[in-house]
């Protein structure tokens, strides 16, 4: 007969970031471990809230599988002794497996023969083993901080009070230190009375729904998520879509009820950023916008429990939030006083890197790396820039930047406004931190995207110098981010700079730092860290590795130019052309491969297939190298499909090998002209 | 229910469940925490319960009495249960009704808070309490004290008094809060913030204040060779006290920061290290159960 089965593993409130991983894991080691121990069972289903963690197995099997097990012992010839019987090896083994020596079978391993025994491991009854499996499961849970409590060193998130273990309608006895399983549940900390009894598994839920606990994380979700919609409904507006606070939220409560407060209008003066940020980083509120998408003088918050004294929580709220906003207005209007001038001079006293000097100097290398950067692109005001670069650190001391440090930019923005600076410096000083995260929006104003690039390029550039680059899962300071940021504003924005060269020059600006990297390394490494990104970034993109790793193998370094090649070979290779393509570059460069000279000394040529070839070569030749030039890389590979019957009409005719040597050069030279011509756009023999 | 009956009845309440009432420390320090009774009592296998009121001081956070919120000098009611009993947070909410809140009428909620105090080499795992959205107490697990494992666990608790006073009392304002019968804690404390603000910002004389570090941090270290446990701790606190007055001051780059942090936490560790090796000495005498103490002691001699 098959069971069901609850581990209900009750804890004081886990961290609610904790939760989903935690949920997870706990259904992939139940699926393990159940799996290991030969348990067939119908479905795993695992839950969450702050309180538990809960495994439900519906259907499990009365016994485990029964299984055969083969254990390998000595060889034979050591099992047995000179006149044939059992060796002191052979009847240890024996006796090691439980079994006589005549039990055991002979079987061959590698080629040699070995004894083995082979013995039926009867299953047992499920409940039998399942007090092991399930403290298994429990000790294997991990969590990214785990502590200790009491007299106890078993560690866990925080600390277990109880542990419901039940097979169907008995009682699996487990202990975690001093906490013995039970029969019962507990409700809701505050809305509950005390200890739930369970008759059995079918009744757990059921029960904890009367007892004001939403088990199913997900129809919490939901729940959550339709009462803020009503909420705002109900006064016109919409909640803010945020998928991460509603996670969290979810994982804070086990009975949800949303309401709305409200705050005073005047407080609205703030910059959004700032209310919404204070609303959901310290308060986990939902902001409310109206249908012209402006933010609501209100919040949603969501209570932990019914409606019954939504009055009090909502009137608590308020003044909470109302301090919150209280002081943010008081730093906001504080930060309006500063002199942003004298605050750029005041980041001398913030340390950057101990090796890198302040972020005064920073601002100093990126001033002159905005420079560089603009002197390579088209219309840009140098002035601005230079301005943007200026000032685009100074609200790393601002109050607000200092409460809030993700506001980095944004607040930036708001004082050079404030304060009178030209739109261009304002929105640059935004951008220059696009993009943030994986899928943010990019810098999009010619200046912005200047200086993005100017302050990424001085970022990895300085790091490597002193030695720091991401190694496997470490990256403090966010390299690679950096780095992909770089190749995705050069892909997207095109902005035609020559990233070798600007890279070296940052490294120059790094004159007054103990650099422990030369030039030539760090411009290289950093170049090919980029390139590592770009690769990916392509990849996602959907371009085959194979036309990625061909273009990767030519002498070509601008990330750009990269991707136009990719392009152009992808398309390309879906074309008639490819074949005839290819047999033209793999007769010319398999047999040029070790031949370094494009030399053809035309006197000497014999055969009227090659001096057409030559011909050919040299009405073809310049054509591909404009076409390239231009970076027309498709019409540059399509000209170069010309030469397909000349070089076939040549291999006919011609030996390549010839015993003069200097016909033999010069064939081998036209053959390189052509293995030179393609391999300068991509190794084609990458391709698959 | 005014300030001082609040303090009395968390007094009262703990005083039952069988902590000592202590007193404050008398040297200044930023957080109970850093009172003995918490700091070198979370050490070692010796069992403790206590609880006391404790004024901080935290030097950059005054406003000159202007700010409705912020003090930089303010109460704690300061709870140490070691080890951390099963249910101690049952405890901690039943104290909340002894001053007239009933969990549930609100929104009592246990957030994540991981708790770290570099200075002490201290970190522990627990949760602020908010209630209503407002937080009014940390609650901590604490595995680690002057860079010393905990073992057995004590919780802490920490309660923010001025805060749930201002509840309590439904007042907008700090100053507001009715400390008994018509005395408020603007009475009590208004002018000390506005002169402590100006010296802690405008007059602390920095090279003065740099030179009593050194000397405190010096005396510190003699007087822990001789096993003074407790008189080298006091100039451990000097030392952190006289760091976060400079730090008020602006004295400190972000560079020399982390040195003074790791200065300070060396001597807490080194203090932290006596203070075992005393209790040891000592033959734990807290212990009261003859049996455990001389398993324990034979344990750390083994």
């Amino acid at each position: 007969m098959v069971k069901d089965i609850l581990l209900e593993i009750g804890v004081e409130e886990i961290p609610s970031a904790y939760m989903p991983k935690a949920i997870a894991d706990l259904k992939d080691i139940a699926e393990q471990k159940l799996n290991k121990a030969r348990l067939r069972y119908q479905s795993i289903n695992t839950f969450g809230t702050p309180r538990r963690l809960t495994l439900l197995v519906k259907e499990l099997d009365e016994k485990q599988e029964d299984a055969l097990v083969e254990n390998r012992g000595p060889k034979k010839s050591a099992a047995f002794d000179g006149e044939g019987n059992p060796s002191k090896a052979g009847l240890g083994f024996a006796r090691s497996q439980g079994l006589d020596f005549k039990e055991l079978t002979v079987r061959e391993y590698s080629g040699v023969e070995y004894m083995y025994a082979i013995k039926k491991d009867q299953g047992l009854l499920s409940q039998e083993v399942l007090p092991s499996i399930l403290t298994d499961i429990i000790q294997s849970l991990s969590f990214p901080k785990s502590m200790r409590w009491g007299y106890h060193q078993f560690k866990f998130a925080r600390p277990i009070r109880w542990l419901t273990a039940i097979y169907d309608d008995q009682l699996i006895e487990l202990k975690i230190e001093n906490i013995e399983s039970v029969m019962h549940t507990i409700g809701h900390r505050f809305l509950s009375n005390g200890i739930i009894e369970l008759k059995n598994v079918s009744h757990y839920r059921e029960q904890l729904k009367q007892n004001f606990v939403i088990l199913n994380q997900q129809e919490r979700k939901e729940v959550i998520s339709r009462q803020i919609k009503a909420v705002a409904a109900e006064v016109g507006g919409e909640p803010m879509d945020n998928e991460n606070l509603l996670d969290e939220i979810t994982y804070l409560v086990e009975y949800p009820t949303a309401f709305y407060g409200s705050f005073n209008p005047s407080y609205l003066e703030v910059p959004q950023e700032v209310l919404t940020t204070s609303m959901i980083e310290h308060q986990r509120y939902f902001p409310v916008f109206d249908k012209e998408g402006k933010l609501m003088p209100g919040f949603i918050g969501v209570n932990n429990g019914t409606a019954d004294n939504l009055d009090f929580v909502r009137a608590g709220n308020e003044r909470v939030l109302k301090a919150r906003l209280e002081d943010a207005l008081f730093f906001w209007n504080e930060d309006l006083k500063k002199n942003w001038d004298e605050v750029v001079e005041k980041l001398d006293s913030v340390l950057f890197h101990e090796k890198l000097g302040s972020v005064r100097k920073k601002v100093s290398r990126l001033q002159m790396n905005t420079a560089f950067i603009a002197g390579q692109m088209k219309g840009i005001d140098y002035k601005l820039a230079d301005r943007a670069a200026f000032l685009c650190k100074a609200d790393l001391l601002s109050n607000m930047v200092y409460e809030f440090p993700e506001l980095q930019g944004i607040m930036g923005r708001y004082y050079a406004l404030k304060a009178g600076e030209k739109a261009e410096i304002c929105n640059a000083i935004y951008e220059h931190y696009l993009p943030r995260f994986a899928g943010d929006e990019l810098p999009s104003s010619p200046i912005g995207i200047v200086l993005s690039l100017a302050e990424k390029i001085d970022h990895l550039t300085s790091f490597f110098a002193i030695g720091i680059k991401p190694s496997g899962s470490q990256d403090p300071y966010a390299l690679r981010r950096q780095a992909i940021g770089i190749a995705t504003i050069i892909l997207d924005k095109k902005p035609g700079i020559d990233l070798e060269k600007s890279i070296g020059k940052a490294y120059d600006n790094l004159a007054d730092e103990q650099l422990d990297r030369s030039r030539e390394e760090v411009i290289s490494d950093v170049l090919d860290f980029i390139h590592q990104r770009l690769r990916s970034i392509l990849q996602e993109r959907g371009y085959s590795y194979d036309v990625i790793d061909a273009v990767f193998a030519a002498p070509v370094k601008d990330p750009e130019e990269i991707e136009q090649r990719i392009q152009a070979i992808s398309n390309f290779k879906k074309s008639a052309m490819m074949e005839d393509f290819m047999v033209v570059y793999n007769r010319a460069n398999n047999l040029s491969k070790t031949w370094e000279s494009e030399e053809v000394e035309e006197t000497v040529l014999l055969e009227e297939t090659e001096i057409k070839l030559l011909k050919e070569i040299k009405i073809v030749c310049p054509q591909v190298k404009a076409s390239f030039e231009m970076k027309d890389y498709e019409t540059g590979l399509k000209a170069i499909v010309n030469l397909r019957p000349f070089i076939d009409a040549f291999f006919d005719q011609v030996m390549v090998m010839s015993p003069d040597p200097q016909l033999k050069a010069s064939r081998l030279g036209m053959l390189k002209i052509i293995a030179n011509l393609c391999n300068f756009a991509a190794d084609f023999s990458k391709l698959v | 229910m005014n300030f001082q009956e609040i303090i009395l009845n968390l007094q009262e309440y703990w005083g039952k469940q069988g902590c000592i009432i202590q007193q404050p420390y008398d040297v200044e320090k930023g957080a109970g925490t850093m009172n003995p009774a918490t700091f070198l009592r979370a050490l070692g296998p010796e069992p403790w319960q206590v609880a006391y009121v404790e004024p901080s001081r935290r030097p950059t956070d005054g406003r000159y009495g202007e700010n409705p919120n912020r003090l930089q000098h303010y109460y704690q009611f300061q709870v140490i249960l070691k080890p951390s009993p099963d249910n101690v947070i049952d405890l901690y909410l039943e104290s909340l009704k002894q001053i007239g809140i009933n969990p549930q009428e609100h929104d009592i909620r246990l957030v994540e808070d991981n708790w770290e105090s570099p200075t002490l080499g201290a970190w522990g795992l627990g949760w602020e309490i908010w209630l209503d959205g407002m937080e009014i107490t940390q609650f901590t697990y604490f595995q680690q004290c002057g860079s010393f494992d905990c073992f057995p666990v004590c919780a802490e608790i920490t309660y923010g008094l001025e805060r749930i006073a201002m509840y309590i009392q439904n007042k907008e304002s700090v100053f507001d809060i009715e400390w008994a019968d018509g005395i408020t804690y603007a009475d009590v404390h208004h002018q000390t913030e506005v002169d402590y603000s100006h010296y802690n910002f405008q007059f602390a004389d920095t090279a003065a204040l740099t030179a009593m570090f050194n000397l405190c941090e010096k005396e510190a270290l003699k007087v822990a060779e001789h096993d003074l446990v407790q008189p080298a701790y006091d100039y451990v606190l000097k030392c952190s006290h006289l760091f976060n007055l400079l730090d008020a001051r602006g004295a400190i780059s972000v560079t020399e920061r982390t040195g003074y942090i790791l200065r300070v936490r060396n001597l807490a560790r080194m203090v932290a290290g006596k203070y075992l090796e005393q209790r040891k000495r000592l033959g734990y005498p807290l212990i009261k159960d003859e049996a455990m103490r001389r398993q324990i002691l034979e344990v750390k001699e083994a």
